[in-house]
Protein backbone atom coordinates (compact mmCIF):
# COMPACT_ATOMS: atom_id res chain seq x y z
CA UNK A 1 0.00 0.00 0.00
CA UNK A 2 2.51 2.67 1.35
CA UNK A 3 5.04 1.62 -1.55
CA UNK A 4 2.34 2.28 -4.29
CA UNK A 5 1.15 5.78 -2.70
CA UNK A 6 4.89 6.39 -2.98
CA UNK A 7 5.18 5.64 -6.78
CA UNK A 8 1.97 7.75 -7.35
CA UNK A 9 2.96 10.51 -5.00
CA UNK A 10 6.42 10.51 -7.08
CA UNK A 11 4.94 10.41 -10.54
CA UNK A 12 2.73 13.46 -9.68
CA UNK A 13 6.36 15.00 -8.28
CA UNK A 14 7.92 14.82 -11.23
CA UNK A 15 5.06 15.97 -13.59
CA UNK A 16 4.85 18.87 -11.53
CA UNK A 17 8.25 19.82 -11.57
CA UNK A 18 8.54 19.30 -15.28
CA UNK A 19 5.11 21.89 -15.39
CA UNK A 20 7.09 24.46 -13.12
CA UNK A 21 9.68 24.64 -16.24
CA UNK A 22 7.15 24.20 -19.12
CA UNK A 23 4.49 26.27 -18.03
CA UNK A 24 5.06 29.75 -19.88
CA UNK A 25 3.31 31.96 -16.79
CA UNK A 26 5.57 32.62 -14.49
CA UNK A 27 2.77 32.55 -11.56
CA UNK A 28 1.96 29.35 -13.11
CA UNK A 29 5.12 28.30 -12.65
CA UNK A 30 5.30 28.99 -9.18
CA UNK A 31 1.91 27.70 -8.51
CA UNK A 32 3.15 24.27 -9.93
CA UNK A 33 6.20 24.43 -7.81
CA UNK A 34 3.55 24.73 -4.51
CA UNK A 35 2.12 21.58 -5.74
CA UNK A 36 5.80 20.32 -6.22
CA UNK A 37 6.36 20.79 -2.56
CA UNK A 38 3.03 19.31 -1.58
CA UNK A 39 4.01 16.69 -3.05
CA UNK A 40 7.22 16.21 -1.07
CA UNK A 41 5.45 16.84 2.03
CA UNK A 42 3.31 13.75 1.39
CA UNK A 43 6.75 12.30 0.74
CA UNK A 44 7.67 13.29 4.46
CA UNK A 45 4.68 11.74 6.14
CA UNK A 46 5.28 8.56 3.97
CA UNK A 47 8.67 8.22 5.80
CA UNK A 48 7.10 9.19 8.89
CA UNK A 49 8.66 12.36 9.52
CA UNK A 50 5.94 13.98 10.44
CA UNK A 51 8.12 17.04 11.96
CA UNK A 52 9.65 17.61 8.63
CA UNK A 53 6.54 17.29 6.59
CA UNK A 54 4.41 20.44 8.74
CA UNK A 55 7.81 22.63 8.86
CA UNK A 56 8.06 21.91 4.86
CA UNK A 57 4.44 22.35 4.54
CA UNK A 58 5.05 26.08 7.01
CA UNK A 59 8.08 26.94 5.40
CA UNK A 60 8.31 26.31 2.22
CA UNK A 61 4.66 26.21 1.13
CA UNK A 62 3.03 29.00 3.58
CA UNK A 63 6.01 31.95 3.75
CA UNK A 64 8.64 31.01 0.96
CA UNK A 65 6.25 30.74 -2.15
CA UNK A 66 3.91 33.01 -0.96
CA UNK A 67 7.05 35.47 -0.90
CA UNK A 68 7.85 34.24 -4.46
CA UNK A 69 4.18 34.65 -5.66
CA UNK A 70 4.35 38.32 -3.86
CA UNK A 71 6.92 39.39 -5.65
CA UNK A 72 6.33 37.67 -9.01
CA UNK A 73 3.45 39.93 -8.86
CA UNK A 74 4.49 42.91 -7.58
CA UNK A 75 6.82 42.88 -10.91
CA UNK A 76 3.67 41.74 -12.16
CA UNK A 77 5.50 39.96 -15.28
CA UNK A 78 3.98 39.53 -18.73
CA UNK A 79 5.06 38.30 -21.95
CA UNK A 80 5.55 41.67 -23.43
CA UNK A 81 7.98 42.99 -20.74
CA UNK A 82 10.27 39.35 -21.03
CA UNK A 83 13.55 40.83 -22.06
CA UNK A 84 15.02 39.19 -25.36
CA UNK A 85 17.92 37.08 -24.91
CA UNK A 86 20.68 37.61 -27.16
CA UNK A 87 21.64 34.28 -29.15
CA UNK A 88 25.07 34.40 -26.85
CA UNK A 89 23.01 33.33 -23.35
CA UNK A 90 20.76 30.84 -25.88
CA UNK A 91 23.96 28.90 -26.80
CA UNK A 92 25.39 28.89 -23.37
CA UNK A 93 22.52 27.44 -22.06
CA UNK A 94 22.26 24.95 -24.88
CA UNK A 95 26.14 23.80 -23.60
CA UNK A 96 25.04 23.44 -20.12
CA UNK A 97 22.42 21.71 -21.08
CA UNK A 98 23.69 19.36 -22.48
CA UNK A 99 26.28 19.27 -19.87
CA UNK A 100 24.11 18.29 -17.66
CA UNK A 101 22.30 15.33 -19.97
CA UNK A 102 25.64 13.65 -20.34
CA UNK A 103 26.15 14.09 -16.38
CA UNK A 104 22.93 12.54 -15.88
CA UNK A 105 23.39 9.89 -18.40
CA UNK A 106 27.13 9.06 -16.84
CA UNK A 107 25.52 8.58 -13.15
CA UNK A 108 22.70 6.10 -14.37
CA UNK A 109 25.17 4.29 -16.48
CA UNK A 110 27.22 3.86 -12.57
CA UNK A 111 23.79 3.09 -10.48
CA UNK A 112 22.56 -0.07 -9.72
CA UNK A 113 19.40 -1.01 -7.43
CA UNK A 114 20.63 -0.42 -4.10
CA UNK A 115 19.06 -2.53 -0.84
CA UNK A 116 16.96 -0.13 0.83
CA UNK A 117 17.94 1.47 4.04
CA UNK A 118 16.37 0.37 7.08
CA UNK A 119 16.82 2.89 9.86
CA UNK A 120 17.39 1.60 13.52
CA UNK A 121 14.97 3.89 15.13
CA UNK A 122 11.77 4.25 12.95
CA UNK A 123 10.79 7.18 14.98
CA UNK A 124 13.36 9.26 14.33
CA UNK A 125 11.51 12.02 12.27
CA UNK A 126 9.00 12.35 15.13
CA UNK A 127 9.32 15.74 17.36
CA UNK A 128 10.68 14.77 20.59
CA UNK A 129 13.70 12.58 18.89
CA UNK A 130 14.43 15.12 16.26
CA UNK A 131 14.53 17.74 18.93
CA UNK A 132 16.94 15.46 21.26
CA UNK A 133 19.47 14.96 18.45
CA UNK A 134 19.29 18.47 17.42
CA UNK A 135 20.16 19.43 20.81
CA UNK A 136 22.43 16.42 22.02
CA UNK A 137 24.92 15.55 19.29
CA UNK A 138 24.44 17.68 16.99
CA UNK A 139 24.30 21.12 19.30
CA UNK A 140 26.82 23.02 17.30
CA UNK A 141 26.48 22.46 13.73
CA UNK A 142 22.77 23.45 14.39
CA UNK A 143 23.92 26.69 16.47
CA UNK A 144 26.33 27.55 13.89
CA UNK A 145 23.65 26.80 10.89
CA UNK A 146 21.61 29.69 12.82
CA UNK A 147 24.15 31.98 13.11
CA UNK A 148 24.66 31.94 9.32
CA UNK A 149 20.84 32.63 8.84
CA UNK A 150 21.41 35.71 10.98
CA UNK A 151 23.93 36.82 9.10
CA UNK A 152 22.32 36.51 5.96
CA UNK A 153 19.41 38.13 7.27
CA UNK A 154 21.09 41.22 8.55
CA UNK A 155 23.09 41.50 5.40
CA UNK A 156 19.61 41.57 3.57
CA UNK A 157 18.35 44.32 5.54
CA UNK A 158 21.91 46.28 4.95
CA UNK A 159 22.07 45.69 1.24
CA UNK A 160 18.06 46.91 1.17
CA UNK A 161 19.14 49.79 3.57
CA UNK A 162 19.41 53.53 1.53
CA UNK A 163 22.33 55.61 2.23
CA UNK A 164 20.95 58.36 4.58
CA UNK A 165 23.05 61.15 2.61
CA UNK A 166 21.12 59.57 -1.14
CA UNK A 167 17.60 59.24 0.72
CA UNK B 1 -8.06 -0.34 9.88
CA UNK B 2 -11.60 -2.06 10.85
CA UNK B 3 -14.46 -0.39 9.28
CA UNK B 4 -16.40 0.96 12.36
CA UNK B 5 -13.55 3.28 12.81
CA UNK B 6 -13.89 4.71 10.15
CA UNK B 7 -17.47 4.98 9.70
CA UNK B 8 -17.39 6.58 13.15
CA UNK B 9 -14.62 9.02 11.89
CA UNK B 10 -16.89 9.75 8.62
CA UNK B 11 -19.52 10.58 10.99
CA UNK B 12 -17.96 13.11 13.00
CA UNK B 13 -15.98 15.08 10.19
CA UNK B 14 -19.63 15.45 8.32
CA UNK B 15 -21.09 17.07 11.54
CA UNK B 16 -17.72 19.05 12.50
CA UNK B 17 -17.99 19.90 8.74
CA UNK B 18 -22.15 20.83 8.98
CA UNK B 19 -21.43 22.74 12.28
CA UNK B 20 -18.57 25.09 10.60
CA UNK B 21 -20.87 25.81 7.82
CA UNK B 22 -23.93 26.23 10.13
CA UNK B 23 -21.98 28.65 12.58
CA UNK B 24 -20.64 30.47 9.71
CA UNK B 25 -23.88 30.93 8.20
CA UNK B 26 -25.65 32.07 11.40
CA UNK B 27 -22.49 34.49 11.96
CA UNK B 28 -23.21 37.00 9.25
CA UNK B 29 -26.65 37.30 10.77
CA UNK B 30 -24.72 37.81 13.97
CA UNK B 31 -22.60 40.38 12.31
CA UNK B 32 -25.87 41.95 11.03
CA UNK B 33 -27.66 42.20 14.58
CA UNK B 34 -24.41 43.12 16.32
CA UNK B 35 -23.54 45.60 14.48
CA UNK B 36 -27.33 46.76 14.75
CA UNK B 37 -27.00 46.70 18.74
CA UNK B 38 -23.63 48.58 19.38
CA UNK B 39 -25.32 51.46 16.60
CA UNK B 40 -28.29 50.97 18.40
CA UNK B 41 -30.69 49.99 15.44
CA UNK B 42 -32.76 46.98 15.09
CA UNK B 43 -30.75 45.24 12.25
CA UNK B 44 -32.65 42.08 9.71
CA UNK B 45 -35.98 41.35 11.04
CA UNK B 46 -38.29 40.56 8.54
CA UNK B 47 -37.55 36.97 7.61
CA UNK B 48 -38.80 35.03 10.24
CA UNK B 49 -38.75 35.59 13.56
CA UNK B 50 -36.25 38.21 14.63
CA UNK B 51 -35.17 37.58 11.43
CA UNK B 52 -33.68 34.31 11.98
CA UNK B 53 -33.92 32.78 8.47
CA UNK B 54 -32.07 35.88 6.95
CA UNK B 55 -29.12 33.58 6.21
CA UNK B 56 -31.36 31.34 4.56
CA UNK B 57 -32.73 33.88 2.09
CA UNK B 58 -29.35 35.12 1.75
CA UNK B 59 -27.86 32.03 0.40
CA UNK B 60 -30.36 31.78 -2.15
CA UNK B 61 -29.82 35.51 -3.61
CA UNK B 62 -26.39 34.21 -3.90
CA UNK B 63 -26.74 30.71 -5.76
CA UNK B 64 -29.97 33.44 -8.02
CA UNK B 65 -27.22 35.89 -8.81
CA UNK B 66 -25.60 35.68 -12.51
CA UNK B 67 -22.34 34.01 -12.44
CA UNK B 68 -19.85 36.51 -14.16
CA UNK B 69 -16.15 35.61 -15.06
CA UNK B 70 -14.26 38.30 -16.72
CA UNK B 71 -13.63 37.68 -20.07
CA UNK B 72 -9.82 39.02 -19.50
CA UNK B 73 -9.43 36.80 -16.05
CA UNK B 74 -7.52 33.69 -16.04
CA UNK B 75 -10.24 31.79 -16.14
CA UNK B 76 -9.20 28.54 -14.34
CA UNK B 77 -7.66 30.33 -11.82
CA UNK B 78 -10.44 32.69 -11.05
CA UNK B 79 -12.35 29.53 -10.03
CA UNK B 80 -9.62 27.57 -8.26
CA UNK B 81 -9.51 31.03 -6.11
CA UNK B 82 -12.33 31.08 -3.53
CA UNK B 83 -12.76 27.50 -4.20
CA UNK B 84 -9.08 27.25 -2.32
CA UNK B 85 -10.03 29.49 0.23
CA UNK B 86 -13.49 27.54 1.74
CA UNK B 87 -10.76 24.22 1.79
CA UNK B 88 -8.31 26.12 3.85
CA UNK B 89 -10.31 27.42 6.08
CA UNK B 90 -12.20 23.74 6.65
CA UNK B 91 -9.42 21.70 7.17
CA UNK B 92 -8.10 23.62 10.20
CA UNK B 93 -11.10 21.79 12.28
CA UNK B 94 -9.40 18.91 11.90
CA UNK B 95 -6.85 18.31 14.67
CA UNK B 96 -9.53 20.47 17.26
CA UNK B 97 -10.44 18.27 20.11
CA UNK B 98 -13.87 19.19 20.87
CA UNK B 99 -14.57 16.90 24.04
CA UNK B 100 -13.32 14.21 25.94
CA UNK B 101 -14.36 10.67 24.77
CA UNK B 102 -18.28 10.28 25.06
CA UNK B 103 -20.07 6.72 26.13
CA UNK B 104 -22.65 6.74 22.75
CA UNK B 105 -24.11 3.30 22.59
CA UNK B 106 -21.79 1.29 24.82
CA UNK B 107 -18.90 2.77 22.62
CA UNK B 108 -16.42 5.16 23.69
CA UNK B 109 -15.91 8.10 20.91
CA UNK B 110 -12.97 10.40 20.52
CA UNK B 111 -14.23 14.03 19.60
CA UNK B 112 -11.01 14.59 17.99
CA UNK B 113 -10.66 13.52 14.30
CA UNK B 114 -7.15 12.84 14.76
CA UNK B 115 -4.83 13.74 17.22
CA UNK B 116 -1.24 14.38 15.02
CA UNK B 117 1.75 14.86 16.86
CA UNK B 118 1.73 17.99 15.44
CA UNK B 119 -0.91 19.68 16.10
CA UNK B 120 0.08 22.93 16.57
CA UNK B 121 2.11 23.26 13.58
CA UNK B 122 -0.53 21.78 11.33
CA UNK B 123 -2.79 24.49 12.58
CA UNK B 124 -0.08 27.23 12.09
CA UNK B 125 0.40 25.28 8.19
CA UNK B 126 -3.36 25.30 7.58
CA UNK B 127 -3.32 29.40 8.65
CA UNK B 128 -0.23 30.30 6.24
CA UNK B 129 -2.02 28.50 3.52
CA UNK B 130 -5.29 30.74 4.08
CA UNK B 131 -4.05 33.54 2.29
CA UNK B 132 -3.20 31.55 -1.34
CA UNK B 133 -7.37 31.80 -1.90
CA UNK B 134 -6.99 35.29 -1.93
CA UNK B 135 -3.68 36.22 -4.03
CA UNK B 136 -4.61 33.68 -6.61
CA UNK B 137 -8.02 34.63 -6.99
CA UNK B 138 -6.93 38.23 -7.06
CA UNK B 139 -4.39 37.98 -9.36
CA UNK B 140 -6.44 36.06 -11.74
CA UNK B 141 -9.36 38.67 -12.10
CA UNK B 142 -6.70 40.89 -14.13
CA UNK B 143 -7.94 43.84 -11.83
CA UNK B 144 -5.52 46.37 -10.66
CA UNK B 145 -7.79 47.09 -7.38
CA UNK B 146 -7.70 42.97 -6.89
CA UNK B 147 -4.16 42.61 -7.25
CA UNK B 148 -3.11 45.23 -5.13
CA UNK B 149 -5.76 43.81 -2.77
CA UNK B 150 -3.92 40.39 -3.59
CA UNK B 151 -0.36 42.08 -2.64
CA UNK B 152 -1.40 43.39 0.48
CA UNK B 153 -3.10 40.12 1.58
CA UNK B 154 0.60 38.56 1.41
CA UNK B 155 2.66 41.08 3.20
CA UNK B 156 0.25 40.96 6.07
CA UNK B 157 -0.08 37.73 6.22
CA UNK B 158 3.14 37.04 6.05
CA UNK B 159 4.10 39.71 8.81
CA UNK B 160 1.79 38.61 11.03
CA UNK B 161 2.38 35.01 11.13
CA UNK B 162 5.93 35.93 12.69
CA UNK B 163 4.44 36.94 15.71
CA UNK B 164 2.35 34.36 15.80
CA UNK B 165 4.66 31.78 15.79
CA UNK B 166 6.61 33.59 18.50
CA UNK B 167 3.88 33.51 20.87
CA UNK B 168 2.60 29.87 20.44
CA UNK B 169 6.57 29.05 21.00
CA UNK B 170 6.51 31.26 24.44
CA UNK B 171 3.44 28.12 25.07
CA UNK B 172 5.14 25.30 24.20
CA UNK B 173 8.04 26.11 26.34
CA UNK B 174 5.37 25.93 28.95
CA UNK B 175 3.11 22.74 27.67
CA UNK B 176 6.20 20.62 26.31
CA UNK B 177 4.12 18.91 23.34
CA UNK B 178 2.73 20.08 20.39
CA UNK B 179 -0.47 17.61 20.20
CA UNK B 180 -3.75 19.79 21.17
CA UNK B 181 -5.62 17.28 22.85
CA UNK B 182 -2.59 16.87 25.60
CA UNK B 183 -2.70 20.89 25.52
CA UNK B 184 -6.46 20.87 26.35
CA UNK B 185 -5.97 18.40 28.84
CA UNK B 186 -3.20 19.56 31.06
CA UNK B 187 -5.26 22.91 31.43
CA UNK B 188 -7.65 20.45 33.85
CA UNK B 189 -10.72 22.43 35.73
CA UNK B 190 -9.58 26.47 36.29
CA UNK B 191 -5.98 25.88 35.38
CA UNK B 192 -5.89 27.74 31.88
CA UNK B 193 -2.97 28.72 30.24
CA UNK B 194 -4.24 32.55 29.41
CA UNK B 195 -3.52 33.12 33.26
CA UNK B 196 0.36 31.87 32.49
CA UNK B 197 0.52 33.27 29.02
CA UNK B 198 -1.66 36.79 29.07
CA UNK B 199 0.89 39.03 26.99
CA UNK B 200 1.38 35.63 24.68
CA UNK B 201 -2.49 35.24 24.47
CA UNK B 202 -2.96 39.20 23.51
CA UNK B 203 -0.30 38.73 20.74
CA UNK B 204 -2.00 35.02 19.41
CA UNK B 205 -5.27 37.33 19.76
CA UNK B 206 -4.11 40.40 17.37
CA UNK B 207 -2.48 38.14 14.75
CA UNK B 208 -5.54 36.32 14.38
CA UNK B 209 -7.37 39.78 13.65
CA UNK B 210 -5.21 40.06 11.39
CA UNK B 211 -4.62 36.80 9.46
CA UNK B 212 -8.62 35.96 9.37
CA UNK B 213 -8.46 39.99 7.56
CA UNK B 214 -10.75 41.15 9.96
CA UNK B 215 -11.47 44.67 10.94
CA UNK B 216 -9.13 46.31 12.00
CA UNK B 217 -6.71 44.55 9.85
CA UNK B 218 -8.89 44.54 7.00
CA UNK B 219 -7.01 46.36 4.50
CA UNK B 220 -7.33 43.98 1.67
CA UNK B 221 -11.09 44.63 1.28
CA UNK B 222 -10.83 48.01 1.76
CA UNK B 223 -13.43 49.52 0.34
CA UNK B 224 -12.75 53.21 0.18
CA UNK B 225 -9.39 52.63 -1.22
CA UNK B 226 -9.61 49.28 -3.48
CA UNK B 227 -13.12 49.03 -4.33
CA UNK B 228 -14.11 45.25 -3.07
CA UNK B 229 -10.55 44.62 -2.51
CA UNK B 230 -9.64 40.68 -3.60
CA UNK B 231 -13.38 40.05 -4.96
CA UNK B 232 -14.23 43.25 -6.89
CA UNK B 233 -14.69 40.77 -10.04
CA UNK B 234 -16.48 38.03 -8.37
CA UNK B 235 -20.30 37.65 -8.26
CA UNK B 236 -22.63 34.66 -7.49
CA UNK B 237 -21.48 32.09 -5.25
CA UNK B 238 -18.16 32.31 -5.92
CA UNK B 239 -18.33 36.03 -4.10
CA UNK B 240 -20.44 33.68 -1.20
CA UNK B 241 -17.30 30.92 -0.95
CA UNK B 242 -14.92 33.83 0.24
CA UNK B 243 -17.32 35.85 2.41
CA UNK B 244 -18.14 32.08 3.88
CA UNK B 245 -14.32 31.76 3.79
CA UNK B 246 -13.65 34.65 6.14
CA UNK B 247 -16.78 33.43 9.15
CA UNK B 248 -15.42 30.23 8.70
CA UNK B 249 -11.51 31.04 9.59
CA UNK B 250 -13.23 33.31 12.54
CA UNK B 251 -14.85 30.23 13.81
CA UNK B 252 -11.55 28.01 13.53
CA UNK B 253 -9.61 30.97 15.17
CA UNK B 254 -11.70 31.02 17.74
CA UNK B 255 -11.87 27.55 18.54
CA UNK B 256 -8.02 27.71 18.19
CA UNK B 257 -7.78 30.58 20.59
CA UNK B 258 -10.10 29.01 23.18
CA UNK B 259 -8.54 25.58 22.45
CA UNK B 260 -4.55 26.87 23.66
CA UNK B 261 -5.56 29.81 25.96
CA UNK B 262 -8.70 29.52 27.64
CA UNK B 263 -8.50 25.24 28.33
CA UNK B 264 -11.18 24.21 26.02
CA UNK B 265 -13.57 21.73 27.19
CA UNK B 266 -12.42 22.10 30.31
CA UNK B 267 -14.31 24.21 33.07
CA UNK B 268 -14.17 25.17 36.78
CA UNK B 269 -16.21 22.43 38.87
CA UNK B 270 -15.78 20.02 35.99
CA UNK B 271 -14.81 16.71 38.25
CA UNK B 272 -18.13 17.08 40.42
CA UNK B 273 -20.21 16.95 37.01
CA UNK B 274 -17.80 14.39 35.61
CA UNK B 275 -18.73 12.04 38.84
CA UNK B 276 -22.30 12.82 38.53
CA UNK B 277 -23.71 12.93 35.16
CA UNK B 278 -22.38 10.19 33.88
CA UNK B 279 -19.82 9.29 30.95
CA UNK B 280 -22.83 10.29 28.25
CA UNK B 281 -23.42 13.99 29.62
CA UNK B 282 -20.74 15.36 31.29
CA UNK B 283 -18.37 14.88 28.01
CA UNK B 284 -21.34 16.82 26.03
CA UNK B 285 -21.71 19.42 28.57
CA UNK B 286 -18.21 19.92 27.98
CA UNK B 287 -18.56 20.03 24.39
CA UNK B 288 -21.44 22.81 24.55
CA UNK B 289 -19.22 24.94 26.96
CA UNK B 290 -16.15 25.10 24.59
CA UNK B 291 -18.66 26.07 21.76
CA UNK B 292 -20.35 28.81 24.53
CA UNK B 293 -16.48 30.04 24.60
CA UNK B 294 -16.03 29.77 20.88
CA UNK B 295 -19.01 32.14 20.87
CA UNK B 296 -17.84 34.19 22.52
CA UNK B 297 -14.52 34.95 20.76
CA UNK B 298 -16.65 35.21 17.33
CA UNK B 299 -18.46 37.97 19.55
CA UNK B 300 -15.30 39.64 20.52
CA UNK B 301 -14.36 39.69 16.64
CA UNK B 302 -17.45 41.53 16.04
CA UNK B 303 -17.68 43.54 19.04
CA UNK B 304 -13.83 44.78 17.33
CA UNK B 305 -14.77 45.26 14.36
CA UNK B 306 -17.91 47.37 14.81
CA UNK B 307 -15.92 49.34 17.82
CA UNK B 308 -12.13 50.14 16.31
CA UNK B 309 -11.37 52.08 13.10
CA UNK B 310 -9.64 50.60 10.12
CA UNK B 311 -5.60 51.11 10.42
CA UNK B 312 -3.78 52.78 7.86
CA UNK B 313 -1.10 50.67 6.15
CA UNK B 314 2.02 52.02 7.61
CA UNK B 315 0.53 51.72 10.65
CA UNK B 316 -0.52 48.04 10.06
CA UNK B 317 3.09 47.31 8.91
CA UNK B 318 5.04 49.31 12.53
CA UNK B 319 2.62 47.64 14.74
CA UNK B 320 3.78 43.91 13.06
CA UNK B 321 7.02 44.40 12.78
CA UNK B 322 8.07 47.46 15.44
CA UNK B 323 5.14 46.09 18.31
CA UNK B 324 4.41 42.73 18.17
CA UNK B 325 7.42 41.26 17.17
CA UNK B 326 9.81 42.38 19.64
CA UNK B 327 7.19 41.78 22.52
CA UNK B 328 6.85 38.18 21.41
CA UNK B 329 10.38 37.98 21.37
CA UNK B 330 10.72 39.77 24.98
CA UNK B 331 7.78 36.92 25.78
CA UNK B 332 9.85 34.06 25.06
CA UNK B 333 12.68 35.33 26.96
CA UNK B 334 10.76 36.09 30.30
CA UNK B 335 8.54 32.31 29.95
CA UNK B 336 12.28 30.53 29.70
CA UNK B 337 13.91 32.57 32.57
CA UNK B 338 10.89 31.85 34.63
CA UNK B 339 10.53 27.95 33.96
CA UNK B 340 14.50 27.95 34.44
CA UNK B 341 14.63 29.42 37.68
CA UNK B 342 11.79 27.24 38.67
CA UNK B 343 13.43 23.89 37.17
CA UNK B 344 16.45 24.93 39.41
CA UNK B 345 14.83 25.23 42.70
Amino acid sequence: MSTQVFYFVATLSILFSLMVIFAKNPIHSVLYLILTFFTFTVHYVLLNAQFLAVVNFIVYMGAIMVLFLFVLMLLNLNKDTEPSKSPLIKIVGVIAGGCLIVTLIGSLKAASISSPLILKNPGLGLVENLGKELFGPFLLPFELSSLLLLAAMVGAVLLSKRDEVEA
Amino acid sequence: MDTGFIIEKFILVVVIFAISLVIAMYSTYAERKVAAFLQDRLGPDRAGPFGILQPLADGVKMFMKEEIIPTTSNRWLFIVGPGLALLCACIGTAVIPWGTPVLIAGKTVSLQVTDINVGVLYIFGVVSLGVYGVMIGGWASNNKYSLLSAIRAASQNISYEIAMGLSIIALLLMTNTLSLKEIVAQQHGFNWNVWYQPLGFLIFMVCSFAETNRAPFDLPECETELIGGYHTEYSSMKLGFYLFAEYINMFVSSAVMATLYFGGYNYPGMDWIAAHWGPTWAPLFGTAIFFGKIVFFIFFFMWVRWTIPRFRYDQLMNLGWKGLIPLAIANIIITGVVIAIIEKF
